[in-house]
C-alpha cells in the first residue's frame, strides 16, 4: 500500500455524553489515490469529515495528518493547516455577494498576501478554467449560475491554494444523473491532473463509487465496516455491504436505461 | 379541602413555580454565558492581524447610509413635535421661552441616542442578522473556517467595532436635525424670540449633556450589533431560520436599548455627580 495521507485511529466521539456517533472508528486513507467513503444515512460520515477537518474534536482517538497530530492542534495551528486542504460543498457553498473570479481569489487573497494582484487574477482564472467554467460566466454572481456552474466554481475555489488533500462532501447528492456524471469526472480528471493529491469523497452513490475510486470505505454505526477496492466490494460477503451493492446495481440499471452511462473508468 | 391538604396543594404548586423558574433563569444565565463569550472573543480578534479594514469602512458605510435618510426624517419630526407640545404645556406657566432648551436637553440625553439606536437595530442590525444567518445555512460560514479564515474575526468583529464607531455619528446627526426642527416651529411656526431661544439653549445646556448621548449611542451600537450578528451566526434551519433569527435579533436588540438606557443614564449621573465632587 501506499503511504498514508490520513491516519485515524480509534475515534470516538459523542455530542451529548451517551450516544456515540463515532465508536472506534479506524481508517487510513492513502496518499495520492481517491477513497470514496459511503454508507448509510447518519451513520457519521460528515461527522468524520468534521473531524479530519479539524472544525471537531474526538471525544477520544487520534487523528494524523502527513504524520501531524491534529487533534491537539491549538486554534491558530489548524487554521494554518487547513490551508492544505480544498473542500467542495454539496452545495458550492460559495460567497454569495462575490463574482465567480472574485470567489476564487479570496483564498489566494487571505493567504498569498505577498504575490500581486495580477498574479493571482492569473492563478484564479486558470482554476476556473480546470475546473471547466467558460470565460464568460467569470463575472456573474452565484445566483446567476447553475447548479453545475457553481459546483465548478466552487470546485476552481478548493484548489486555488494547491491543496494536498482535497474533500468532497456528498458532492452529487440530489443532482440529475447528467450532472452526477459531469461531477464524478470532474472529481477524477481533477485529480489526474495533479498528481499526489489526495482526493476524499463522501458520497451516498455506490455507482459512483466505483467509477472513480481508487479504494472504498464503507461506515456503519460509527465504525469502519469495510476498505477495499471497488472489487473486494462487489464480492464482499458482508450482508450489509450487499445490500448497500444490491442498491448501487439497481441505481447502475436505472440510470443505463436513461442516460446509457458507461460503466467503465475511462 | 382541609386545611392541611390545601397546605400541601400550595407546597407542591410553590415547588413546581420554583422548578420552573429556576429551570428558566438556568437557561438564562447559561444564554448570557454564551452570548458574552461570543462577544469578547469578536472584540479581542478585532486587533488581531490581519487588520480587516476594508471590511470596517464597508460596515460603516453600510450602517451609515442605510439609516442616515430615515434618521434625518425622523429627527425632524420629533424635534418639531417635542417643541409643539412643549409650548402648549409650558405656554400655561407662561414659560414658553423654555420650550428650546428642553427640547434639546431631552434630545440630547434621551431621545437621541435611543431612537437612533432602535431605527439602527431594526435596519442595520435586522440586515446582519439576515446577511450571517443566510451565510451560516448555505454553509458559507462553514466554507470560510474550511479555508482558514476566523469567521468571527472577519464578519463579526468589524460589524461590531463599525456600529460602535458611527452610532455616535448618527445620533449626532439626530441631534443637529431635531434642533432644527424644534428651530422651524419656535421660530416660524410659534414666533419666539430667536435671539432669545439660542441664548436659553447656550445656557442650560452642557457639553456633557451631548457627550453622556453619544457614549449612550456607541453602546447601544455594541448591544445591537453583538445580538443581532450573534443570532445570525447561529442560525439554524434552513431559510425559516434567518428569518426567525433576524426578528428575534431585531425585537431583543430593542427592548435591550430600552433597558440599558435606564440603567446607563443612572451610572452617567453618578459618574457625573462624583466628578463634581472632585473638581470641587
Ligand atoms: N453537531 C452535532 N450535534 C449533535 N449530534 C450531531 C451533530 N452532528 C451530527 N450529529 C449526529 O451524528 C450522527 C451522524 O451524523 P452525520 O451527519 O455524520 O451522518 P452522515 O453519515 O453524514 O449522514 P448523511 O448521509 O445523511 O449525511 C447523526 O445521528 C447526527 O444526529
Ligand atoms: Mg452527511
Amino acid at each position: 500500500m501506499n503511504e498514508i495521507a490520513i491516519d485515524v485511529s480509534d475515534v470516538r466521539k459523542t455530542f451529548d455524553g451517551k450516544d456515540f456517533v463515532l465508536n472506534g472508528m479506524s481508517l487510513q486513507i492513502p496518499k495520492g489515490e481517491i477513497t470514496v467513503i459511503i454508507g448509510f444515512s447518519g451513520t457519521g460520515k460528515s461527522v468524520l469529515l468534521k473531524h479530519i477537518l479539524g472544525l471537531l474534536k474526538p471525544t477520544s482517538g487520534s487523528i494524523k495528518v502527513f504524520g501531524q497530530e491534529i487533534t491537539t492542534m491549538t486554534a491558530d495551528q489548524l487554521t494554518k493547516f487547513r490551508q492544505r486542504y480544498g473542500m467542495l460543498f454539496q452545495y458550492a457553498a460559495l460567497f454569495d455577494d462575490m463574482t465567480a473570479l472574485e470567489n476564487v481569489l479570496f483564498p489566494l487573497r487571505e493567504h498569498r498576501r505577498e504575490l500581486p494582484r495580477s498574479q493571482m487574477v492569473e492563478i484564479a482564472m486558470r482554476r476556473l478554467h480546470d475546473a471547466g467554467l467558460d470565460e464568460k460566466h467569470y463575472g456573474k454572481i452565484p445566483s446567476e449560475m447553475s447548479g453545475g456552474m457553481r459546483k465548478r466554481v466552487g470546485l476552481a475555489r478548493a484548489l486555488a491554494l494547491d491543496p494536498e488533500i482535497l474533500i468532497y462532501d456528498e458532492p452529487t447528492t440530489g443532482l440529475d444523473p447528467v450532472l452526477t456524471e459531469m461531477v464524478d469526472n470532474l472529481i477524477a480528471s481533477t485529480h489526474n491532473l495533479k498528481k499526489g493529491t489526495t482526493s476524499i469523497v463522501v458520497s451516498h452513490d455506490l455507482y459512483a463509487a466505483f467509477r472513480i475510486a481508487d479504494n472504498v470505505a464503507m461506515l456503519d454505526a460509527g465504525k469502519l465496516l469495510l476498505f477495499g477496492t471497488p472489487e473486494d466490494f462487489l464480492h464482499s460477503d458482508i450482508e450489509l455491504v450487499k445490500r448497500f451493492v444490491a442498491k448501487g446495481v439497481h441505481r447502475k440499471i436505472e440510470s443505463q436505461a436513461h442516460e446509457k452511462i458507461e460503466v467503465s473508468r475511462e | 379541602m382541609s386545611y392541611l391538604e390545601a397546605r400541601t396543594r400550595f407546597n407542591q404548586v410553590f415547588d413546581l413555580a420554583f422548578i420552573w423558574l429556576f429551570a428558566r433563569l438556568r437557561v438564562f444565565v447559561n444564554q448570557v454565558g454564551e452570548i458574552t463569550g461570543f462577544a469578547s472573543k469578536s472584540i479581542r480578534l478585532i486587533f488581531r492581524q490581519p487588520l480587516r479594514i476594508q471590511e470596517l469602512i464597508s460596515h460603516m458605510e453600510f450602517v451609515g447610509n442605510q439609516s442616515v435618510t430615515i434618521i434625518c426624517l425622523s429627527a425632524v419630526f420629533t424635534g418639531m413635535a417635542l417643541a409643539f407640545q412643549l409650548f402648549l404645556g409650558f405656554k400655561q406657566l407662561n414659560a414658553s421661552g423654555m420650550v428650546g432648551s428642553i427640547v434639546a436637553l431631552a434630545i440630547f440625553r434621551e431621545l437621541g441616542p435611543v431612537l437612533t439606536g432602535l431605527i439602527v437595530a431594526a435596519r442595520a442590525g435586522g440586515a446582519m442578522a439576515a446577511r450571517l444567518g443566510t451565510m451560516r445555512v448555505t454553509e458559507q460560514i462553514d466554507a470560510l473556517e474550511v479555508m482558514g479564515v476566523d469567521p468571527l474575526q472577519y464578519l463579526v468583529s468589524p460589524r461590531i467595532l463599525a456600529s460602535v464607531l458611527v452610532m455616535p455619528l448618527l445620533c449626532g446627526v439626530f441631534d443637529f436635525i431635531s434642533m432644527i426642527g424644534s428651530w422651524m416651529i419656535c421660530i416660524h411656526l410659534l414666533e419666539m424670540d430667536e435671539a432669545q431661544y439660542w441664548e436659553r439653549i447656550n445656557v442650560w445646556i452642557k457639553p456633557s449633556d451631548i457627550f453622556q448621548g453619544l457614549f449612550k449611542a456607541a453602546l447601544f451600537g455594541l448591544f445591537f450589533s453583538i445580538i443581532c450578528t450573534h443570532r445570525g451566526y447561529n442560525t439554524k434551519g434552513g431559510a425559516a431560520g434567518v428569518g426567525s433569527s433576524t426578528n428575534r435579533g431585531v425585537v431583543l436588540s430593542m427592548v435591550m436599548i430600552i433597558i440599558i438606557d435606564f440603567f446607563a443614564t443612572n451610572i452617567i449621573k453618578i459618574f457625573l455627580d462624583w466628578k463634581e465632587v472632585l473638581l470641587r
